[in-house]
């Protein structure tokens, strides 16, 4: 599924869309860095709570479909902007990552 | 490609939310070259874990990158303070870094593991109070 599908049919909030076409290709859940990089796959929707200027890097270089934003995560205005720039897709919702991960098998 | 390409990238060791621009830059330029998606992400996954530890641990350094027809080439030199147990640093959730940078995400003890997970060859050379050299070798399909 697109992303842009999956924000619409699960009412995601939209935080960055410069890449709404791309397809989500399974998911990956983990909140250290190089954790998941060391473990997460390129096309996966990659859902974290972590909020810091520093996931943007992390998503451009592994590469994933998105970030989605558990827990009602809030992200400053400058990481947003630096995530349009960059190419990077996040969602946010307020449910925790469990339930955002459901969202995910259940769109799949 | 018939000669080798080099690229050269300082890391500024003052800015931790700024680290990975050096490795962003570099996949936009091995992109323009057209190498292989899968072989550019694991090359700037762990030229990011390199900056990173730089980052963290070094006040910084530089990276360098010579791409050839037969590999990439990452050499990551700092002037830190070197690493006493490299086979202790090469262990998977070994970690020496502060508190302020785990609440970041990072010091899961992952960054040296990943470099060596996601290229063909890595040497470390590293001489404590002097500084460290990290060179990573990914080769590219024939």
């Amino acid at each position: 599924m697109q992303v842009k599908e999956f924000a619409e049919k699960c009412s995601l909030t939209v935080l960055s869309l410069p890449n709404g076409e791309r397809e989500i290709k399974g998911g990956y859940v983990g909140d250290l860095l190089s954790w998941v990089m060391g473990r997460a796959k390129a096309d996966q929707a990659w859902i974290t709570i972590m909020s810091n200027q520093n996931i943007i890097a992390v998503a451009a270089l592994i590469d994933v479909a998105c970030i989605i934003l558990a827990e009602d995560v809030q992200l400053e205005e400058n990481i947003i902007e630096n995530a349009k720039a960059k190419g990077v897709n996040i969602l946010a919702t307020k449910l925790p990552a469990f339930e955002a991960a459901k969202l995910l098998i259940e769109s799949e | 490609m018939s000669e080798a390409l080099t690229l050269h990238f300082d890391v500024n060791g003052e800015d931790f939310t700024s680290a990975g621009q050096a490795s962003v830059r570099f996949k936009k330029n091995m992109r323009e070259l057209g190498v292989d998606p899968e072989i550019i992400r694991r090359a700037s996954i762990a030229m990011y874990e390199g900056e990173i530890n730089m980052v963290i641990h070094a006040h910084g350094g530089c990276a360098d990158v010579e791409v050839t027809e037969e590999a990439i080439t990452i050499t990551l030199s700092d002037k830190g303070p070197g690493i006493p147990d490299i086979a202790k640093a090469m262990q998977e959730g070994y970690s020496t870094a502060p508190d302020n940078i785990r609440q970041l995400g990072f010091g899961a003890g992952m960054g040296l593991p990943n470099m060596k997970r996601y290229t063909d060859d890595m040497k470390i050379e590293s001489t404590v109070g002097v500084g460290t050299t990290v060179t990573m070798r990914i080769d590219l399909p024939k």
